[in-house]
């Protein structure tokens, strides 16, 4: 047995490792040994690549292991949950990096031109530059480092298809012309490292769940052409891997939005001010903390609905603490998830798993939607357009048609908002307007605080 | 191809691992309850560092100096990648609780 076959053996019990590890993530009392399992099946699968008989030189390999794991080590130490998203694009996006990097070292030591390869390094470059520059731009919008409205400018469309185009033609002479062309892989990467940063620039920040789910299978992908290229089975599991699961996530969030993947992509959504026929019906009816604190201490059954503006206000704290003291006043507190709530798939489970919320509480939108009509009190944190009847009710409205958390048809709804300023989708929320509807402004964490220093004043 | 020992030399065997690497992603994955979708993300995301592997093939060969840094490069964004991915997602799996009440739904 030579080591090429002691190799390949432990990259089929890395490839089983990070299956299990997988499989062990769909319950929540298994998901963490399923983490190390993968992170176990990890480790095999490099240390034995360190055997392969052509690595001759360890120290640059040390170097880089060194620098990235001290730096990954802290960003994962350090980062806060409510930064999670930014976090998640920036990894996205250096592992498109490195399936770049590592297609464009092949292309260097491909001295015999062989078409598949050719092929499968074309696509690890492309679709890693574009994990990698869309990831930049989406951490950036997530960041707010740049603004998180949709950039739109006209001839866009045909713009992104020109350049499309010009990298597949490049593509192309790459892989026609025989003898190995450096500068054309250059143009490619170049090319494909614009091509990202155009297709996330016309996104707005409520689509990011999206557009998160479809970089992170884009790495996966892009890594998967990294293994073909080198013709390593280990890369080619774990690609294809993660490559399933961004998609389906990404079908997920497309699903809670009631949107097609191409509409999220192309349709900068959120930068049109939509007009809809006649404005909702009824008042807004703006009430004090105390009054707030009347309707929730009489009730039965309180059920929150989080959203982006909780995060944003830094409240889940101080959502945990108003669901203490209400269950030490004997209310039932729950907590409705909607998919899209957030910036990024599950982004409410981890800021509230944060505050030491029970995960039994948390319950999903179908779910709580049964049971909806009858829970006494809805509190709606800082969410918008996840809670808009209008995608029942309003034919004509942009959201018509994408579940929602029924909150409206609850005995009472409280809203917890900074001002009436519409969602980040523009749209008018006919929420606010309901009969049963009460508006309590202000900054989400700092109404929860007086909601929690009324109930221990009286 | 020098770097490429570990090929499996046959393109029908890679097709092969690969079409069943994502019918077999499929089928896990579309069983994760969405309230680990953020873990599930952040774990998947540290697989995808496995370019680690293919960075550790380019970096080692010292084939040429371009070739050396390009690898090293390699090295580092996906040695973060799988650090970072993994401890990340540990930490927010130790954070998901079940109250001692219980409550249920």
């Amino acid at each position: 047995m030579t080591i090429e076959h002691l190799v390949n053996l432990a990259y089929i019990i890395s490839a089983v490792l990070f299956v299990f590890g997988l499989k062990l993530l769909t319950s929540q009392s298994t998901a963490r040994k399923g983490n190390l399992m993968s992170a176990v099946g990890m480790f095999i699968a490099v240390v034995m690549t360190l055997l392969i008989k052509d690595i001759i030189d360890y120290k640059w390999l040390i170097v880089g292991v060194v620098v990235g794991g001290i730096i990954g080590a802290f960003a994962a130490r350090l980062v806060a949950m409510t930064q999670m998203p930014q976090m998640v694009a920036l990894f996205n996006g250096f592992g498109g990096m490195a399936s770049l990097l590592v297609g464009w070292a092949a292309y260097r030591v491909m001295y015999n031109f062989d078409l598949f390869t050719a092929t499968t390094i074309f696509i690890a470059v492309l679709i890693g530059g574009v994990t990698f520059s869309g990831s930049i731009v989406a951490w950036g919008k997530l960041a707010t480092v740049i603004s998180g409205r949709p950039i739109l400018f006209p001839g866009q469309t045909v713009l992104n298809s020109i350049l499309f185009i010009g990298t597949l033609v490049a593509g192309g002479i790459l892989l026609m012309d025989a003898p190995i062309s450096p500068v054309m892989l250059l143009t490619i990467i170049l090319l494909s490292l614009i091509l990202g940063v155009m297709a996330v620039v016309p996104i707005g920040g409520a689509d990011m769940p999206v557009v998160i789910s479809l970089l992170n299978s884009y790495s996966g992908i892009a890594g998967c052409a990294a293994g073909l290229a080198v013709q390593n089975n280990i890369l080619i599991v774990a690609g294809a891997l993660v490559g399933a699961s961004g998609i389906i996530l990404t079908n997920v969030m497309c699903k809670a939005m009631n949107r097609s993947l191409t509409n999220v992509l192309f349709g900068g959504f959120g930068a049109l001010t939509v007009q809809q026929e006649g404005g909702p019906e009824g008042e807004v009816k703006p009430i004090s903390a105390e009054d707030a604190y009347f309707i929730l201490e009489a009730a039965d059954s309180v059920v929150f609905v989080p959203g982006y503006g909780m995060a944003v206000a830094q409240a889940q704290h101080a959502v945990h603490e108003l669901e203490r003291i209400l269950e030490e006043n004997g209310t039932d507190v729950k907590y409705a998830i909607h998919p899209v709530a957030g910036r990024m798939p599950g982004h409410m489970n981890v800021l509230l798993a944060e505050a030491d919320v029970s995960y039994d509480k948390l319950v999903e939108m179908d779910d709580i939607n049964r049971i909806i009509a009858g829970v006494d009190v809805c509190v709606v944190i800082g969410a918008n357009d996840v809670v808009n009847p209008a995608a029942r009710e309003t034919r004509g409205s942009p959201i018509y048609g994408m579940p929602v958390i029924n909150v409206d048809k609850s005995k009472t709804v409280i809203v917890l908002k900074r001002s009436m300023a519409a969602g980040f989708a523009g749209i008018e929320n006919n929420l606010f307007y309901k009969d049963n509807t009460r508006m309590l402004f202000g900054d989400a964490k700092s109404s929860l605080a007086e909601l929690v220093a009324e109930f221990k004043k009286k | 191809m020098d770097i490429a020992v570990c090929r499996s030399s046959c393109l029908i065997c890679m097709s092969m691992v690969l079409v069943l690497a994502i019918f077999l992603g499929f089928e896990i994955i579309s069983k994760v309850p969405a309230r680990l979708h953020t873990p599930l993300m952040s774990g998947s995301n540290a697989i995808s560092g496995i370019a680690l592997v293919g960075a550790v093939m380019v970096a080692g060969s010292a084939e040429s100096n371009l070739n050396i840094i390009l690898g090293t490069l390699a090295v580092i964004f996906a040695t973060i990648n799988v650090v970072g991915g993994y401890l990340v997602t540990d930490r927010m799996l130790g954070m998901f609780k079940r109250g001692k009440e219980g409550g249920g739904k």
